[in-house]
């Protein structure tokens, strides 16, 4: 398994990683909320929040290296958004209060994310009676998107073996037809997998 | 167009999760009465699939890449209401897993995603394909309504930055809009390319007859939420903000602003004073932009399936 990196932190051990998932759903949700609520310009929330977070980040025992990464590459899309407010009158206070709630809100989920095991919240999801219908489907995408993201790096794989790197349009034909294949290979998958939760006893 | 945490202000993303939700409420309801059982894994699959679709670069010009959002591919090839639910699954784990988009913000990705660039994506799929048959015809359906829904989300997102007044609509329409235009042509590109590709290898898949969906209501319910999401999120800037610009006084503040109603009347009596200049110039390049890139997917539709002699 090779994208296991996406979900290494989750299962380490450490006082916020014992923390039931529930707790820290909620515990998150309720500062990502109240994050969102600072108004405009009140940047002694935001450091508060700020404190208690990082706080957070080193009890958890998270490599900072990790945890920075991590933040960086959401925050192209956040500046991406926030860049526009760069266009209106008073526009660079406004971006760097957009910028620092949102990364406030990032390093928050960040810290959930990599504190908890994705079964963990999906339990905490079925016990607050999201119906069980997107339960299922949200734990079966968890277990196979990996398998499936293999599975497309080694059809890339074959097929950088076999070919020369072409124009840019027979790339985009090559990669599309890739995707074609993957769609079907996990159709076909999904009845196999049909197959073996009836023998298992599903429904 | 992941909206991250901290964009969408709390009335906004109370009025969007609720109206996420409703969407995904009334896909798991259809899916549930009409979808076979033996099918109900397909919505894990299809869901992973999108995942891992949407880590496949495509190269763009100048070292910048692309992927697909995927919305009107799984509504193509599996229905409407699978795709609001496959991309709804995709939107909580990308939050849940990976911080990618808010978790205030998730009704509203729902909404813009799989709401409005799903289901009416697949709308517009529909009528097109309707209208021009046969594989060429759903070709280019595909390409033209891959375009669309990239667009329609973005001006979805543009009202809800505006409604939350993080960035002017003046400024979110054009900005959110003009950009998308462009990366919306990608999207309807690999959206015609891998449903060529699905369809080389298994026919009987994108076949019309492929998709089970034929009930109308729950069509009716979307139609309605978008409806709805319009109402709360475009028509206050048309009657109270028509510049969007007046925002930063600060003396307003959030005070004023969180003893407004949740969800924002509109004024029934406007006379749509929205429409001047900038407006119509907006909606002219829109409109403009819309032929183009009709045109276009016309011509990769007959580049990708050729006209044969009729057998």
């Amino acid at each position: 398994m090779e994208h296991d990196f996406l979900d290494r932190y989750s299962r380490m051990s450490s006082p916020v990683h014992r923390l039931p998932a529930s707790a820290k759903l909620v515990a998150a949700l309720a500062i990502v909320v109240f994050l969102t609520w600072v108004p405009r310009g009140e940047w002694v929330w935001l450091q508060g929040a700020a404190v208690l977070l990082l706080a957070v980040t080193g009890l958890a025992g998270l490599p900072w290296g990790f945890v920075i990464r991590r933040l960086l590459f959401a925050e192209l899309f956040v500046v991406g958004v926030a860049v526009m407010a760069l266009l209106q009158p008073d526009g660079l206070r406004l971006f760097l209060f957009l910028v620092a709630k949102s990364t406030l809100c990032l390093l928050t989920m960040v810290l959930l994310a990599n504190t908890t095991p994705f079964a963990e919240l999906l339990r905490v999801l079925k016990a607050a009676r999201v119906p069980a219908l997107l339960v299922t489907t949200l734990s079966l995408m968890y277990r196979y998107m990996f398998v499936l993201l293999d599975e497309s790096q080694r059809m890339r794989r074959a097929r950088l073996s076999r070919t020369f790197t072409g124009r840019q349009a027979r790339s985009w034909r090559a990669r599309a037809s890739v995707l074609g294949q993957l769609f079907i290979r996990s159709s076909e998958r999904a009845e196999r997998i049909y197959g073996a939760m009836c023998a298992r006893g599903w429904r | 167009m992941h909206i991250p945490d901290g964009f969408l202000d709390v009335k906004t993303a109370v009025a969007t999760g609720v109206l996420g939700a409703a969407g995904v409420g009334v896909a798991l309801r259809q899916a549930r009465q009409h979808l076979p059982p033996q099918r109900v894994p397909l919505l894990g699959l299809a869901a992973a699939f999108v995942f891992a679709a949407q880590m496949i670069n495509f190269p763009v010009a100048g070292g910048t890449s692309g992927h697909l959002v995927g919305g009107v591919l799984v509504a193509a090839l599996l229905g409407p209401s699978v795709s609001v639910i496959v991309i709804a699954s995709v939107l909580i784990v990308q939050c849940l897993m990976f911080a990618d988009g808010g978790l205030t913000a998730l009704g509203a990705n729902i909404f813009n995603m799989g709401i409005v660039g799903g289901v009416g994506g697949w709308a517009i799929f529909r009528l097109v394909s309707r209208a021009v048959g046969g594989m060429f015809g759903r070709v280019l359906a595909a390409a033209f309504a891959g375009w669309c829904s990239t667009v329609l989300a973005s001006v979805a997102c543009a009202g809800q930055l505006a409604v939350s007044r993080t960035v002017g609509w003046s400024v979110a329409l054009p900005a959110m809009a003009g950009v998308h235009m462009l990366i919306g042509v990608g999207e309807g590109l690999i959206t015609a390319l891998v449903l060529v590709a699905v369809g080389r290898a298994r026919p009987e898949l994108v076949s019309p007859r492929a998709v089970t969906e034929t009930s109308f209501r729950p069509l009716v319910v979307y139609g309605g939420l978008i409806a709805l999401g319009i109402a709360l999120f475009a028509s206050p800037f048309a009657s109270q903000w028509p510049d969007g610009l007046d925002r930063t006084a600060e003396a307003l503040g959030f005070a004023e602003k969180a003893r407004a109603p949740v969800v924002p009347a509109p004024v029934p009596d406007y006379a749509m004073p929205g429409i001047h200049g900038s407006a119509l110039a907006t909606a002219m390049a829109g409109a403009a932009g819309t032929v183009v890139v009709f045109g276009l997917a016309w011509v990769l539709a007959r580049v990708l399936v050729p006209r044969r002699k009729p057998q």
